[in-house]
């Protein structure tokens, strides 16, 4: 099962950027397709980072270390539909135009704080090697906790967008302080307190 | 690149160009679907290619039925639009009810081409079949007192699904100065590229104000009523500080969260410039002298 768990990730991450080639193909991307690609490639984002953001706390609640390699994935596939989302913004919503960007950009800041999430999410991917673990040395952990506020900017980029009913952006918002919260050593020390005394009882029944 | 559908139905060729938009009237009428005498095209769109029939059925903002602009046609087919009745009320001398069978006889059905801006940024160009609504205000005879008129949408979540949402308060209320429901270009639509009005589009009888953004243009109304004081609209409900009453069409005024500068056509690639009242300052400027747009958004 392990053996498969990497794959899976992989095959699992790919599905939404398949199932939009084949609406492509199936000319099946709305009357208004890039306003389509533009949501579809940014919640699909959203979803993935929520996700990389769960695997720590998951980890530490349930002990199952075989998980450990989804969390830099499922980063990975979250940097990279956000990178598709920003393309498309700009090279198809906007087509380039750069006077209408800036006019989008300046006159609400909803574009401004997506920018910040993706700029955040892009340097975490490209030090996300090896090599730049090693050079970076004790700087890497407190740079990669960048990674909850790039998931607060997202979810505020998000909340900015929609009409009226912010449920839905506030449904992941929530998700993602939860798992922030769990990483909290105040919490995580009663969480593991509590595991040792519900242990050490079923230790004493048997 | 992005394949834009083009719709395979006739109509829609039909409509391609101002010579074959003609050829086009004379064979609808000649099938009869809208009376030779009631032709009159009026184009108030400049002249700009229309939306397909299948993008403007297909890709609708009616919270009744969803959020989901791609499932209001296939939710909507649950609406029974017929028998219905019209009721005009209020602050007039000649209070009634109206079947849509009986507005649609009275009123010579006009064919008018307009842009159609949404508040999110996107817009299309539509061929609507409708009569004025100064001509049924006219006919009702508003008393002096009355100074707004207030429109309400169908209430019947057994059928409209989306009324079952209590993040909205339902039902549907949109609202309109009586100058401005007075004007050439107010219309109460019945039907769109020569047919009767899909459900989807606010069937079977709806207001198109051309120069306000879409959500003003409310939707299967059943009541109108003539009042005194400003109505408030369920838009103006849930975000008192984002949607105003007016809410006329303005590159100049941004909604407080994203810029309202450019639009994209539905259909076409490129954005485009915003005008000021949507191309209709002409028409409706006058409405507004001395007013602060900014403030009165």
């Amino acid at each position: 099962m392990i053996r498969f768990f990497k794959p899976a990730v992989h095959i699992l991450c790919s599905v939404p950027f398949f199932l939009l080639i084949s609406d492509w193909l199936n000319d099946a991307l709305t009357a208004n397709p890039i306003q389509y690609l533009t949501l579809t490639t940014g919640k699909t984002a959203l979803i993935l980072l929520t996700l990389s953001i769960s695997v720590t706390p998951i980890m530490f609640l349930t002990g199952k270390r075989f998980l450990n390699p989804a969390r830099k994935l499922l980063g990975l596939y979250a940097a990279s539909y956000a990178t598709l989302h920003f393309s498309v913004f700009v090279g198809l919503d906007y087509f380039f135009d750069w006077e209408l960007i800036k006019d989008a950009i300046f006159e609400k800041p909803y574009v401004l704080v997506g920018f910040s999430a993706f700029t955040i999410l892009s340097l975490m991917a490209i030090t996300s090697t090896k090599g730049w673990k090693r050079r970076l040395k004790k700087k890497w952990k407190p740079l990669h906790r960048f990674v909850y506020l790039s998931a607060f900017l997202v979810t505020l980029h998000y909340i900015w967008l929609v009409k009226s009913d912010i449920r839905e952006p506030l449904v992941y918002g929530t998700i993602m302080g939860i798992f922030l919260l769990l990483r909290i050593p105040v919490i995580k020390n009663v969480i593991t307190k509590f595991k040792n005394r519900n242990n050490s009882a079923q230790t004493a029944e048997v | 690149m992005v394949k834009i559908s083009s719709s395979e139905i006739t109509p829609e060729e039909v409509y391609l160009d101002r010579r074959k938009f003609m050829k086009g009237l004379g064979a609808i009428a000649a099938v009869g679907l809208i009376s030779p005498s009631s032709v009159l095209p009026k184009n108030f769109s400049g002249g700009e290619e229309l939306t397909s029939f299948k993008s403007i059925t297909h890709y609708n903002n009616f919270y009744e039925f969803s959020t989901d602009k791609e499932e209001v046609a296939e939710l909507s087919e649950a609406l029974t639009t017929s028998p219905w009745a019209v009721e005009v009320t209020g602050l007039v001398e000649k209070p009634g009810k109206f079947s849509v069978d009986d507005l649609k006889s009275r009123y010579t059905q006009e064919e008018r081409i307009y842009r159609l801006r949404c508040v999110e940024g996107w817009s299309m160009v539509i061929p609507w079949t409708g009569f004025p609504v100064a001509s049924l205000l006219k006919d009702v005879q508003p008393t002096p007192k009355a100074k707004f008129v207030k429109m309400t949408t169908l209430m019947r979540p057994s059928e409209m699904k989306g009324q079952k949402s209590w993040w909205y308060e339902w039902p549907y209320v949109e609202g309109l100065r009586l100058d401005e429901a007075m004007n050439n270009l107010t219309l109460f639509a019945t039907g769109l590229y020569g047919k009767d009005l899909p459900n989807q589009n606010g069937a079977p009888i709806r207001l198109v104000v051309p120069w306000k953004y879409g959500f003003k243009s409310i939707k299967s109304i059943v009541k109108i009523e003539l009042v005194e004081e400003m109505p408030t609209s369920l838009w103006m409900k849930a975000a008192p500080s984002e949607y105003g009453f007016y809410s006329n069409v303005n590159p100049e005024v941004p909604h407080p969260r994203w810029s309202q500068k450019t639009e994209r056509r539905i259909g076409e690639f490129r954005r485009r410039r915003t005008l000021m009242f949507n191309g209709y300052e002409e028409e409706v400027s006058s409405l507004y002298t001395g007013m602060d747009l900014k403030k009165l958004f």
